[in-house]
């Protein structure tokens, strides 16, 4: 009976209080329309190259939708060139050598030119294969030797050309077909980002809210007063948990809609799985907000743990691919409590994993909560000490 | 007649630092027990260690024949803390409600006594406004009414006056008669010496000793003054006197 009046009482409060509703239930679909429209545009970078003395069979072979050919019969300097027309790169041809240089300030746009070099070759190497000429033959070794040396300026190891051998037959030109385990030809990171944001809103405004609602308790004397009932601080934990608890499930419920109707996204795996992760991550949240907020003196100061507390959190949460990590940071991946909880959302999301695949990520969130909730009822002690 | 509370040398504070020292207290049922004493004298924490928000530092604390302290014979207490704490964002019948859950009182009792603790502090007709809304006196109010609520047969009421007008403080004088008269006991702290006069038993701290303890009746032929005024500040000159001969 206690509990469910401290679950009535919670709620009631979190109802009343219109600005913080906006803010748990409009501000995640803001945000995530806003960074939805952000990789959208991904897609349709296009990149220019300016091209000095290059063949004109090199030039047909590299053009495409993503790149641009811009000749130009300067004599400056690359660099210079490049920075008075903002260009990505250039090459020049001096003779049989081909020196590519890229401004390399945007690596979409390098990474567009750098691929346009391997498919040109790979094109006028099918070429040759057939047609045997010397002069393309010519052309493909400048080439490598060039993309060789670019990739090698740029710090990355360059990725083997797929050369369309000799035995490839005559005039016979490649059409590529690609398969996609996951997603579609659409798919941009934002699929990817998706689930990682679903998990993190959830954990961020539950955090944030239920520790300043706690601590607002502390300040105004109504934790001490509601101490000196002979409620068990057990109960009043409870009562927080299953309070906020039931806010995510509807803030999970409406970015799941949201996403499905708005953006046209599909969710793989089950939507129970969905709900029951960020139902633990809520509790997680909401025992991390509850513990923190002791630690704070005003809600000023709950805000300043955000950058110590939850802006790290982002960093391990999959965003940047945690096994890329050197060891020590794949360490500490693993104390943050929203890598095990984006991680089991992404792969139920993107990859329809099931309860079987997910469970020792659910479990260590289990564990995670377990240990603040046991601190939780351990620092109430000081307002009473049965 | 039943001891309610029985504090026997009774040493408090917080950390190291000592704020009671050997405090002997005996409250009976149907007794008014006043604790007098200046500002950071020791009144709240002796009455957060009656009530087992503090655990004794030494001595022995028993509330109705319990060891203090203990969580369920809070259920017996009826507390009003010294500063408002109220949820502001509720209105005061759901205030109310809260506390009456959290206290265990049944649902179907709440709305009677509700209505009563109500009455009163003159409340009645704004437990619809948020507390919010309220002013700084009509907070006081329905703090007293909340610890009124559960019709505990103990109330601690920490300085209940403060705040509020003189007709309704007669009111609230009568109604803390009335309930002594039903055999309830009722602790309560304050500095106004007129709240001294109406208990029936008086105890001043100052500087967390006890430097008198009897009926106000006692006091007055024991110090041979005419106001329990005049008999504190007595008490308090023969204290100083005490401590500069140490
Ligand atoms: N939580 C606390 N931590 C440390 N010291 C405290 C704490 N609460 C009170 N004190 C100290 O204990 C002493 C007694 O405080 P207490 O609140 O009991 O006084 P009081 O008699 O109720 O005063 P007032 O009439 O102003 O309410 C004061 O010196 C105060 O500084
Ligand atoms: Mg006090």
């Amino acid at each position: 009976m206690r509990t469910r009046g401290m679950i009535k009482r919670v709620m009631t409060e979190m109802l009343r209080d219109k600005r913080t509703l906006a803010l748990m239930f409009v501000a995640p679909l803001l945000i995530l329309t806003l960074i939805y429209f952000l990789f959208q545009s991904s897609g349709s970078t296009t990149a220019t190259l300016a091209v000095k003395n290059v063949d004109s069979t090199l030039q047909t072979a590299l053009k495409n939708d993503n790149l641009k050919l811009k000749a130009t019969t300067s004599d400056d300097s690359a660099k210079r060139i490049i920075r008075q027309h903002d260009y990505a790169g250039m090459l020049v041809q001096k003779g049989d050598k081909l020196t590519l240089t890229l401004a390399n300030d945007d690596q979409t746009k390098a990474t567009i030119i750098k691929s346009s070099l391997q498919a040109a070759q790979i094109k006028l190497k099918t070429k040759a294969a057939g047609a045997a000429l010397q002069a393309q033959a010519k052309a493909i070794k400048q080439l490598s030797t060039a993309l060789a040396a670019a990739t090698k300026a740029a710090g990355i190891t360059p990725a083997t050309p797929q050369a369309g051998t000799a035995q490839a037959a005559g005039s016979t030109t490649y059409q590529t077909k690609t398969h996609y385990l996951y997603g579609d030809k659409d798919s941009t990171f934002f699929d990817t980002l998706l689930p990682i944001l679903m998990s993190f809103i959830v954990f961020f405004f539950v955090f944030l809210i239920s520790g300043i609602a706690l601590l607002r308790e502390r300040t105004t004397g109504t934790l001490y007063r509601l101490l000196a009932t002979p409620v068990r601080r057990g109960e009043i934990i409870t009562g927080y948990l299953t309070g906020y608890g039931l806010f995510a499930v509807i803030q999970t419920l409406l970015i799941v809609v949201f996403t499905m109707y708005a953006f046209k996204i599909q969710i793989l795996g089950s939507i129970w799985l969905v709900i029951l992760i960020n139902l633990l991550l809520a509790m997680l949240a909401l025992t991390m907000g509850l513990f923190i907020s002791t630690f704070a003196g005003s809600e000023f100061q709950m805000v300043q743990f955000i950058p110590v507390v939850v802006i790290p959190q982002i960093f391990f949460s999959g965003i940047i691919p945690v096994v890329t990590m050197p060891g020590w940071l794949q360490a500490i991946a693993h104390i943050m409590p929203l890598y095990y909880g984006a991680g089991a959302m992404s792969q139920v999301v993107e990859k329809g994993a099931g309860l079987s695949a997910i469970w020792p990520d659910l479990l260590v969130m289990l564990a995670f909560a377990a240990v603040f909730l046991l601190l939780n009822v351990q620092t109430m002690k000081k307002y009473r000490q049965v | 007649m039943a001891t309610t509370i029985q504090v026997t040398d009774l040493n408090q504070g917080y950390g190291k630092t000592t704020v009671l020292s050997d405090i002997n207290l005996t409250v009976t049922a149907g007794e008014i027990l006043a604790l007098i004493g200046p500002s950071g004298a020791g009144k709240t924490t002796l009455v957060s260690t009656i009530m087992g928000m503090l655990r004794p530092k030494s001595g022995t604390v028993r509330v109705l024949d319990t060891a203090v302290p203990n969580r369920a014979l809070l259920a017996k207490i009826g507390y009003m803390a010294q500063t408002d704490a109220l949820y502001t964002t509720l209105t005061a019948r759901e205030n109310l409600h809260f506390f009456g859950t959290m206290m265990g009182v049944p649902r179907a009792q709440q709305d009677q006594q509700m209505a009563h603790a109500a009455a009163v502090v003159n409340l009645d007709h704004d437990l619809d406004k948020a507390v919010a809304d309220y002013s700084g006196g009509m907070k006081r109010r329905l703090s007293l009414a909340i610890a009124l609520l559960a019709d505990p047969p103990l109330l601690i009421l920490d300085e209940p006056t403060v705040g509020i007008d003189p007709e309704l403080r007669q009111q609230i004088w009568q109604e803390l008669h009335r309930l002594a008269d039903a055999g309830k006991t009722i602790l309560l702290t304050t500095h106004v010496m007129e709240d001294a006069e109406e208990a029936d038993e008086l105890m001043m701290i100052r500087g967390g000793v006890a430097i008198a303890q009897g009926t106000p009746a006692k006091l007055l032929a024991e110090y041979q003054v005419p106001t329990i005024e005049d008999v504190f500040l007595k008490a308090g000159r023969v204290q100083d006197a005490h401590t500069r001969n140490d």
